[in-house]
């Protein structure tokens, strides 16, 4: 558990970031920042070590500060990491960011006022995931403001050792799966989620904190280079619906099956699983399994996890430091049939 | 649900039923104001024709709602293409936002949006609103709460309970105002259990009960007909 965890803290995106040419004041234009940006991290946190790049050539003004990618401004409350699985579709790297310190598109952005906004988000997301799992805030509630900040700071720092030690005041809870335990996996059963202190309780609603994104994809490309660049983020359907988990008798839950419960719209109910034999079902409309829709790309902390993981391994070991698990999928549905 | 106590939460089924009985209440107590409309909410679009499992999901909408602020503090309310502000005479009702104005000259009109949405995390109904001058321009969170009736503004300031902040709209990609719901599946369980003394409502009346309390801070009261049975 401690090594997952290690893996998904210590990741990192390297970025190159570019000062938007309309706030280039000086020639020769300055070079672009180069930074290691944690996935786990929020592109506002990166500030302190940009602006050192730019300072000298912005026009004069008041900064407010927003990220772009290819002419889609960023959602700055989405990790780093999350936005790199999201939106490069075959990994840049570097990435390569444009940075504006003028014109915030608040028409589009929710504002963002330094670390201060995106320490609200976090602790808000905190508490969403509190209470998700347990039913209610409190634990989140009961931390002193000083815990709080602590906490903060070690996703601020990406310091893991100080985040275990923080968070061991939250009980976040495991989720506990029969079937994963009687398998291979059986060595997480005994192993604790976040932090090392024995906080390891039942999760109480069998519920899962999970933001997935989801990218409808209408054309069929062989690579991923070839994949459309999102141009808008109206091309994105965010779910942030909690997951429950359908625990059947000598089945595993898997992360497949997750992805189809949070999307019952695409994968229809009264289809069965594709395990099952080659072919589904034929549906009253007389249609096959080319009607379902494809997984073209799965994506969790930059790897692509087999679609049969138990969900709890992945939720137990791949989630964010705010016990959210961010999910991006690409996602082909067959063209529309005529009713 | 069979808890030994009702937490204060409804389903995401439940709010579909609530919103239809909350829109139909609505427009036969409330003629003055446009009607609520339900907006689906499926953000993956769908090609399959087998929908008859899935539970609708969706959100309330109730947009171009014109509030008028006038230099002496108080607030009328009209309808969007009325020319003269609602006169109150016509409708026995005790929704705050019609007063009439002292028909001042230097009158504002500002136009608010609200949607109702289901917040699967917390198993409740959040409010989302934003607002625009009569030019199209959007309305910052602080001009909103100065532009709010002077009595929504007192229940903002005194509730412990509501907060506004700004946050995305969860399927619009844009920034809205949002009105906090950590502490609603409280008090919706102190409101039942005090007024209607019961332990669990209808749920049908949920957001009826719930839009008592929400409305007045955003400046819509309902009338008093709505909660009662009909």
């Amino acid at each position: 558990m401690k090594e997952a965890q290690e893996f998904v803290w210590m990741g990192a995106i390297p970025l190159q970031i570019h000062l938007h040419e309309s706030e280039v004041t000086t020639v020769p234009p300055p070079p672009p920042a180069l930074i290691l940006a944690p996935r786990i991290g929020y592109l506002p946190l990166l500030l302190p070590l940009i602006k050192p790049y730019f300072s000298s050539t912005l026009p004069p003004g008041v900064d407010t500060v927003w990220f772009e990618y290819k002419g889609l401004p960023l959602k700055w409350y989405i990790p780093t990491g999350v936005l790199f699985d999201l939106l490069c579709a075959e990994p840049e790297r570097p990435w390569n960011l444009t940075i504006h310190f003028r014109g915030y598109p608040s028409h589009l952005l929710i504002p963002c006022e330094g670390e201060d906004s995106v320490k609200w988000n976090f602790i808000n997301s905190l508490k969403e995931a509190d209470y998700i799992i347990n039913g209610n805030c409190k634990n989140v509630m009961h931390m002193s403001q000083s815990d709080q900040l602590e906490l903060w700071n070690s996703v601020v720092n990406a310091n893991l050792e100080a985040f275990i030690r923080s968070s061991s005041k939250l009980k976040s809870g495991t989720i506990e799966d029969d079937y994963a335990s009687k398998s291979s996996l059986s060595s997480q059963k005994s192993q604790k989620m976040i932090g090392e202190a024995d906080t390891s309780v039942q999760t109480k609603t069998g519920k899962v904190p999970v933001r997935l994104y989801v990218w409808n994809v209408s054309e069929d490309f062989g690579d991923m280079e070839d994949a459309p660049p999102i141009d808008s983020w109206d091309r994105i359907s965010y779910v942030n619906r909690p997951l429950e988990i359908h625990r059947e008798e000598g089945k595993c839950f898997t992360l497949h099956d997750a992805i189809k419960t949070l999307l019952p719209e695409l994968f229809g109910k009264k289809r069965k699983p594709k395990g099952e034999g080659n072919i589904s079902q034929p549906l009253e409309t007389g249609s096959t399994a080319d009607d379902d829709p494809e997984i073209k790309l799965l994506r969790i902390q930059g790897i692509e996890p087999k679609l049969e993981t138990p969900i709890s391994w992945v939720a137990n070991h791949l989630r964010h430091p705010e016990n959210f698990l961010h999910v991006c999928v690409y996602i082909k549905v067959p063209s529309a049939k005529s009713l | 649900m069979n808890e030994s106590a009702w937490d204060g939460t409804l389903s995401a089924s439940e709010f579909s039923a609530s919103a239809q009985a909350f829109a139909e209440k609505w427009k036969l107590n409330n003629p003055a104001y446009p009607p609520w409309t339900w907006v689906k909410s499926l953000e993956v679009p769908i090609f399959a024709t087998n929908q008859v499992s899935l539970v609708e999901e969706g959100y309330l909408s109730l947009e171009n709602v014109c509030i008028v602020k006038s230099n002496d503090d108080e607030v009328a309310s009209c309808v969007e293409g009325e020319a003269s502000l609602y006169d109150k005479e016509d409708e026995e009702s005790t929704d705050s936002a019609t007063l009439t104005s002292s028909g001042n000259d230097n009158v504002q009109p500002y136009y608010f949006d609200f949607h109702i949405i289901y917040s699967a995390s917390f198993r409740v109904p959040v409010l989302y609103f934003r607002a625009y001058c009569s030019d199209g321009r959007s309305l910052g969170l602080n001009e909103i709460e100065s532009v709010l009736p002077a009595n929504s503004a007192k229940v903002l300031l005194e509730s412990k309970w509501t907060f506004i902040t700004q946050e995305e709209h969860p399927y619009l990609n844009r920034p809205w105002c949002k009105l906090h719901p950590c502490g609603s599946s409280d008090w919706m369980k102190l409101l039942f259990q005090a007024v209607e003394k019961v332990d669990r409502p209808a749920m049908e009346l949920y957001l009826v009960s719930w839009f008592s309390v929400v409305g007045p801070v955003i400046g819509l009261g309902i009338p008093i007909q709505m909660l009662k049975e009909p």
